[in-house]
């Protein structure tokens, strides 16, 4: 099995060394407040369906940019202006996946929305942020089958 | 007349605009209570002097799929400071979807002095109100609570098999694709909880938020019933059964069709698409 990205690693052990809610909501925040919407040369509105990730009710967006290395740079639209955890998952995997192995952004497991948001998200929500997670790691699949 | 009572609906004191909320913020007769899909958005800024009510970690019981009970509802009540005639102002994220879920929870204990923030938080948001961080803090009440009462507002699986077989109306709130269950279908999709899609046999399709405004406020009761009614064939006098899949959304309609349309007999189906998905014996229709 290939590893997960090594930032995306890093970023799970600092949320596993989590043992209080609020300091998990806060750290969150700071994350969302972190959040950057697509380049306007990447997409612009109305954006393309094929690019909104299914079950998220926030009506979250995804791009992927190719590098010259053959990597991708991931970039995010969140359109429900209050969209806090969509954009907190955007700004990790922005900060995380871009650059990272193909292979290794394709295996991400979508249970890393539960390590980053802990056990008590809803279905609903769950299932919106999981859908993220696995857009990305579609497009880096994706990627791999075209090659650099 | 108000803007809100201009709109025609049979109760127009169920909803109070962000204007009324502002005017309340120190009034100890009134507690605001935000409810939210997302749990980020309470922390990171609300109403000030409102607590928050999370649908996961308070109104349900955490062993069985079920709400909390009487006990379970006293010690909430106490925590957020109200006694049986505050008046509970409920509000939240996405087009104030979890907020009636909260207020629709707070009526089977009986609470009735509630009522709905219009346009949600999004409107105090978009309106330049202020805004803080700091989670306040109220004296624990003696509140006591009446039992919960499922019998009004509630309907179980039985009972929906029932009105499925009587030819009861039922409407089901969800978006078009899980109607029919295409989502199901659709490799891409998460598993939405349920072995089967589709939807309860004879229910209408009235997905919720065509009940508000872009701006997140209800729309006028005009426009109401001719979604609900010239739409999907009710009747005010209809026994009326709404679900979605958990029924959160579903008690959005039911909200809308109790205290804006007025109708007395409408009962949210809370085990909704993720029991009646699952459940085996009964029919569905795709």
């Amino acid at each position: 099995m290939a590893e997960i990205p090594s930032k995306l690693a890093d970023t799970l052990d600092a949320f596993a060394m989590i043992g209080d809610r609020g300091e998990r909501i806060q750290l969150l925040i700071d994350i969302a407040n972190r959040f950057r919407e697509v380049p306007p040369e990447i997409a612009q509105r109305p954006f393309d369906k094929e690019h909104q990730v299914p079950a998220c009710e926030s009506q979250a967006y995804v791009w992927g940019e190719r590098r010259p290395d053959g990597t991708l740079d991931f970039h995010f639209a969140v359109e429900n202006p209050q969209g806090v955890s969509a954009k907190a998952m955007a700004a990790v995997l922005r900060d995380t996946a871009s650059g990272a192995p193909l292979e290794q952004v394709a295996g991400i497991s979508q249970d890393v929305v539960y390590k980053i948001f802990g056990n008590e998200l809803s279905m609903g929500k769950s299932m919106g942020l999981m859908g993220m997670v696995g857009m990305v790691s579609t497009l880096a699949r994706k990627a791999q089958e075209e090659g650099g | 007349m108000s803007e809100i009572e201009s709109r025609g609906y049979a109760h127009p004191d169920a909803l109070v605009s962000t204007e009324w909320v502002a005017q309340h913020l120190n009034d100890p007769a009134v507690r605001l209570v935000e409810s939210n899909e997302d749990p980020l958005v309470y922390p990171q800024g609300h109403i000030p002097g409102a607590v928050e009510v999370d649908w996961t970690r308070d109104l349900n019981d955490p062993l069985r799929r079920d709400y909390l009970g009487r006990e379970g509802f006293e010690a909430l009540a106490r925590r957020i400071g109200i006694e049986r005639d505050t008046t509970v102002v409920f509000y939240g994220d996405r087009n104030n979807w979890w907020a009636t879920y909260a207020l629709w929870v707070f009526q089977l204990f009986g609470h009735d002095k509630v009522k709905v923030m219009d346009g949600g938080s999004l409107k105090w948001h978009q309106e330049g109100r202020p805004l803080t961080t700091d989670v306040p803090a109220y004296p624990a009440t003696h509140y006591k609570a009446a039992d919960r009462d499922d019998s009004r507002i509630r309907a179980f699986r039985d009972q929906v098999l029932k009105h499925v077989e009587g030819k009861g109306r039922l409407i089901d709130v969800r978006s078009p694709e899980e109607y029919t269950g295409e989502r199901l279908h659709m490799p891409a999709y998460p598993n939405e909880g349920a072995l089967r899609g589709g939807h309860i046999p004879g229910a209408a399709n009235v997905p919720w938020a065509r009940a508000v405004n872009e701006d997140g406020t209800f729309k006028t009761s005009e426009e109401l019933r001719g979604l609900y009614e010239n739409g999907a064939g009710l009747s005010p006098k209809d026994d009326v059964v709404v679900y979605c899949r958990i029924g959160e959304r579903s008690s959005h309609t039911w909200f809308v069709l109790t205290r804006l349309l007025g109708y007395d007999r409408v009962r949210n189906y809370d085990g909704s698409w993720t029991e009646w998905g699952n459940l085996v014996g009964v029919p569905i229709e795709r």
